[in-house]
């Protein structure tokens, strides 16, 4: 079971939190404009990296607030926390595309 | 009862006391400290159960928890029966009751043997070739009989009575594994302060030192220097946890561990879950087994283990061995044998040339080397008799024993994502860079020596200074495994997995079929997918792998190793979640009163809703009928507690709602209401239900019973990581609302004299509207809705007033005809009004426009969450699935059934979603998704029936009763 860290709680364990996919995709402000396959894009299209990923939780069972993660998807590990809104942390780029 | 091999002295059990176990209907005795498998062979008992495929009778292979063949099952009781322990880890207890497995009539005389003459037509994979073989031979022929002969073991019938404990534990270092690696790193960790778990499986701690009692360490004999440091870590605070398999390594050093607690008064298992800043394993290694024809025949053993019997249990499993020895390993436990009593009848190494100094050993002591030669084939039925060596010599022997090296048990480490590599000269797999902060002492790095397994124990542990001290042992050395097993092939009945049956020819077999990872070897033949994991034959079965493709074993790969390590009991991993608290059952505040009433029940969600209240001689259908008539003709009172209830405030809560439902929410005066529905941003319906607005700033949302934690959950996603602008909070409110509905035409007229502070005539509370009031003095939310078509309203009240409410309403109705409906009934009612259930007629892959609801979308609105998807050229087909109603001919079609748009047709144009006996228009109806079913009207469609003539159904709208919808306003 992993240990997370809550940018707002500190370590806590795995179960109390939710997965909310990929980070820093963010709803186009104008859907209507988009053209069918840019929709489609945002809707569907994720990275799915080797390595260092940014990715939403949400600490469910605890305070209740989503951050972002950079975890290692090799690994399990975590590089970062960081609360939403924030930008990614340096030293954390995303891997290749699996 | 004399046990015939015991040894007159020594071991570890305590021969002054006496313990009685029965095996197979016979009593024996045995002492404190043997396990179930050292008492049988100290009555020269092998044969303790018949193979999983041949039914060939199977002996005590190990002493330790790589068994592949002693399995049994314990019977405690009802409820406590206990199939496939390995019996050489059972601890011996007083009245133990075991019994042989997968054997039929009896273990000594088994019908399913006769495989064994049929095993020719049983090869590698032919579980496989079976399934793709012509006709139904599978079902009809094998399977049957596989079913009957083989499986491993039967689970009680009876509910479990024991209670399972689970514990989390914190410590700075767990070590796995009390030998003298894990001893020796539990106390350089504890002396240096730190909080130590040590656990070992076995049901005493020592690991090795236990079979070695002649050896020294810092200067004390061996077994008083285990008491000494045992004590010391006593009395260092140390958690001692004899009886504890570590069996799974998760991330972040979050290590399991199963306990079979000695106490009988406490829990029958216990599960730990520890998570700790560093672990030190020190798990030792597994003696390999060697393949020949006859290896699996009762009295085979491995060769450490009749070592550790004669000396740990002071029980000789034989009195004439004779010792394969393609490792060094096998003269020290022919010379201890021999030490202890046993008579040697020759050692056979396969080896061109033995190590000199034991030839010169064996040669002092009298015992015959047979250099160069092997085993061609054992001799004897259920046991052994003697062998015919490779050179083609008879010897008589009892016991014939194999040491084809030693195997790491890395199974842990691996699961930690350590990396192994191959040493070419240890012949195994060891332990190289983990992720995790892992160590590893000893033998499961291939350090076999003492000193060296206490000085990497030591260092692992952080210790300073030196280790304790013992000699150096002799670098041992082997035939590499690849070369052992050559010829092994062409030899009948040669096994590599005990358990599975699978023979060395079939791993040649699969080789030569054109498998060439090692992982699709392991699917074909099912070699190490035993319970028992492959431990005594994985490395076997890969180096025939090896040898049968002209590749080095790096080259053919590995097989990982799974969780858990080795078999773990389901009620530890259970602990208390079972029976009642396997899953939180959510009782709504009336339950109380409708369990009084009889009512029947149904889980919905994680509650239990009143389906219907039956009176005296009805059953569920004339329930419902007579409670869909109530509600109908007079009233109904039902309740609704377990919507979901969220409320929406602040500033920007109208604008909140304008993003996350379809509908236009900013123009909803105060004190109205509106049927909301919520889309995902695919497009597709998620959940709906009546919103409120309470004042300006102010929204009683209401979903699904079974969406509410879900729609909140979307609901913060949007608004803490789309909208953070909107000034908005959210709170569940799901549970300080009970809510109690009455419908019907009567309605008003029952609940009229209970409100306070608000006039609930129809032309100042229409339908549709929602007020704070008082009723019976409680303070309360009134909505006038309906989910029936009737006059309706619904109370919201706090839990705790809302029985003495409804007790009133009941007493004050009973003149009026009011009944109590249950949710059945409620489904009968709102399908006749052609109202949706979200999941029941949706599936996420339907549009408000699919179920007739574009109505409720706010078409001017810019934006909302789904809106864009909308607009997909898919979502605009004319031919999509459309909610439709149905008038079934004669029956009610079952719910789920497809349509079909002749009886004959190949391909379904939809399905029925709900179906029903509907009381008021007295004939079946049913509603469905149907392929452009709206330009459908008239049309005859056919429900399919399993096993029977379609129904068919004329297609029809789905509003059935009260088109005009006057009944709400009355
Ligand atoms: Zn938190």
């Amino acid at each position: 079971m992993l240990l997370i860290r809550c940018p707002h709680c500190g370590d806590r364990p795995e179960v109390e939190f939710r997965h909310g996919g990929e980070a820093h995709l963010a709803r186009p402000p104008e859907p209507a404009a988009l053209s069918d396959a840019e929709w489609a894009a945002y809707l569907h299209q994720r990275r799915n990296p080797r390595g260092p990923h940014a990715e939403r939780w949400r600490h469910i069972h605890g305070c209740g607030r989503f951050f972002n993660a950079v975890r290692d998807t090799l690994t399990d590990r975590f590089l970062a926390t960081y609360p939403t809104g924030a930008a990614r942390p340096d030293g954390t780029q995303q891997g290749d595309p699996a | 009862m004399s046990a015939p091999f015991r040894t007159h002295q020594g071991g570890r059990p305590d021969r002054a006391r006496t313990l009685r176990f029965t095996f197979d209907g016979r009593t024996y005795d045995g002492h404190p400290g043997d396990t179930l498998a050292s008492a049988l062979l100290a009555h020269g008992v092998h044969l303790t159960g018949r193979s999983f495929k041949y039914h060939r009778p199977r002996g005590i292979l190990s002493a330790g928890p790589e068994e592949p063949n002693a399995l049994v099952e314990l019977d405690a009781g009802p409820g406590r029966r206990e199939p496939n322990s390995r019996a050489t880890m059972v601890p011996l207890r007083d009245g133990l009751l075991a019994r042989s497995q997968n054997r039929w009539p009896s273990l000594a005389w088994d019908a399913g043997a006769l495989t064994g003459a049929a095993a020719a037509l049983l090869p590698a994979g032919f579980y496989y070739k079976t399934f793709m073989g012509p006709g139904r031979a599978w079902e009809k022929l094998y399977e049957p009989l596989i079913r009957r002969m083989a499986g491993l073991g039967r689970a009680p019938a009876e509910a479990d009575p024991d209670r399972y404990a689970q514990r989390y534990a914190h410590c700075d270092v767990l070590v796995v594994g009390a030998g003298p690696a894990g001893l020796a790193a539990a106390l350089a960790a504890a002396r240096g302060g730190a909080r130590v778990i040590l656990c070992d499986e076995q049901m005493e701690m020592g690991g090795s030192l236990l079979s070695q009692p002649g050896t020294r360490i810092a200067g004390l004999p061996g077994w008083e220097w285990l008491e000494v440091a045992l004590a010391e870590l006593r009395a260092l605070k140390v958690r001692l946890l004899p009886r504890t398999t570590a069996f799974s390594y998760g991330l972040q050093n979050m290590v399991s561990l199963a306990e079979l607690p000695e106490r009988a008064e406490g829990p029958r298992e216990r599960l730990w879950m520890v998570r700790a800043a560093r672990v030190v394993l020190a798990t030792g290694a597994i003696e390999r087994p060697l393949p020949f024809s006859g290896n699996d025949r009762p009295g085979v053993m491995l060769a450490d283990a009749a070592r550790v019997y004669a000396l740990r249990y002071g029980v000789l499993a034989g009195h004439r061995a004779a010792v394969l020895a393609a490792h060094d390993s096998g003269y020290e436990a022919a010379f201890a044998l021999q030490a202890a009593g046993m008579e040697i009848a020759a050692i056979l190494d396969p080896r061109a040339a033995p190590p000199a100094d034991l030839l010169a050993e064996a040669t002092g002591r009298g015992i015959r080397v047979l250099a160069g030669q092997g085993v061609a084939r054992s001799l004897g039925g259920r046991r052994v008799t003697g062998l015919i060596s490779t050179g083609g010599e008879r010897i008589g022997c009892d016991l014939l024993l194999m040491a084809g090296g030693w195997t790491p048990s890395v199974h842990l480490f691996s699961q930690a994502r350590g990396a192994l590599r191959w040493d070419a000269a240890r012949d195994a797999y060891l332990p190289d860079t983990a992720p995790e902060a892992v160590l590893c002492a000893g033998a499961c790095q291939g350090s076999y020596g003492l000193g060296a397994c206490l000085a990497e124990g030591h260092a692992a542990g952080g210790g300073h200074g030196a280790a304790p001290g013992a000699q150096p042992g002799r670098e041992p050395s082997g035939m590499p495994t690849a070369q052992a097993v050559a010829g092994a092939a062409k030899a009948p009945m040669a096994f590599v997995d005990f358990q599975n049956d699978v023979q060395a020819k079939d791993i040649a077999l699969a080789v030569r079929e054109g498998f060439r990872s090692i992982e699709h070897v392991k699917r074909y033949t099912t070699n190490g997918m035993a319970t028992d994991q492959g431990k005594t034959s994985n490395m076997v079965g890969l180096a025939i792998a090896a040898a049968t493709l002209g590749q080095e074993i790096p080259a053919v790969g590995l097989t990982r190793y799974r969780h858990p390590v080795t078999p773990t009991g389901f009620g530890g991993l259970a602990g208390r979640h079972r029976g009642d608290l396997f899953e939180p059952i959510r009782r709504a505040p009336l339950h109380g009163w409708a369990e009084a009433e009889g009512a029947l029940f149904e889980p919905v969600a994680q509650w239990r809703r009143a389906r219907a209240f039956p009176r005296a001689g009805e059953d569920l259908h004339a329930a419902v009928l007579r409670e869909c008539r109530a509600v109908r003709q007079a009233a109904g009172i039902f309740d609704a507690s377990t919507l979901g209830k969220i409320e929406v405030v602040g500033p920007d809560a109208a604008e909140f709602l304008e993003r996350l439902y379809v509908n236009p929410w900013k123009k909803l005066a105060p004190g109205r209401c509106r049927y909301g529905i919520m889309l995902r941003e695919d497009g597709f319906v998620t959940d709906d239900g009546v919103v409120g607005r309470m004042a300006a700033d102010r929204f009683h949302v209401t979903t699904t019973t079974g969406g509410a934690a879900r729609v909140l959950h979307m609901m913060e996603d949007y608004l803490q990581t789309e909208f953070p602008e909107l000034r908005v909070w959210l709170t569940s409110t799901t549970e300080q609302w009970a809510v109690i509905a009455l419908q019907g035409p009567k309605a008003r007229t029952i609940l009229e004299p209970f409100v306070e502070g608000l006039d609930i005539s129809a032309a100042s509370f229409p339908h549709m509207s929602v007020a704070a009031c008082r009723v019976m003095g409680i303070p309360a939310r009134l909505f006038r809705v309906s989910f029936t078509g009737e006059l309706g309203f619904e109370v919201n009240v706090a839990p705790d007033q809302a029985p003495a409410l409804w007790r009133a309403l009941m007493r004050a109705g009973a003149p009026h005809g009011l009944t109590p409906y249950g949710t059945e009934a409620m489904h009968v009612l709102r399908a006749e009004k052609g109202y949706i259930i979200v999941s029941q007629e949706t599936d996420g892959t339907v549009t408000p426009d699919d179920a007739g609801l574009s109505w409720a979308v706010g078409k001017a609105k810019r934006d909302f969450v789904g809106k864009r998807s909308l607009a997909r050229p898919e979502m605009r087909r004319r031919d999509r699935p459309q909610l439709v109603g149905l008038l079934p001919r004669g029956t009610v079609p079952q719910e789920g059934a497809q349509i079909l748009a002749s009886p004959g047709a190949r391909m379904a144009e939809g399905h029925v979603t709900s179906a029903y006996w509907s009381p008021a228009l007295d004939r079946p109806i049913a509603l469905g998704l149907l392929a452009g079913g709206r330009e459908r009207m008239g049309q005859t469609v056919y429900a399919t029936v399993m096993g029977g003539a379609p129904i068919a159904m004329e297609v029809t709208d789905p509003v059935f009763l009260d088109k005009a919808g006057e009944r709400v306003n009355a």
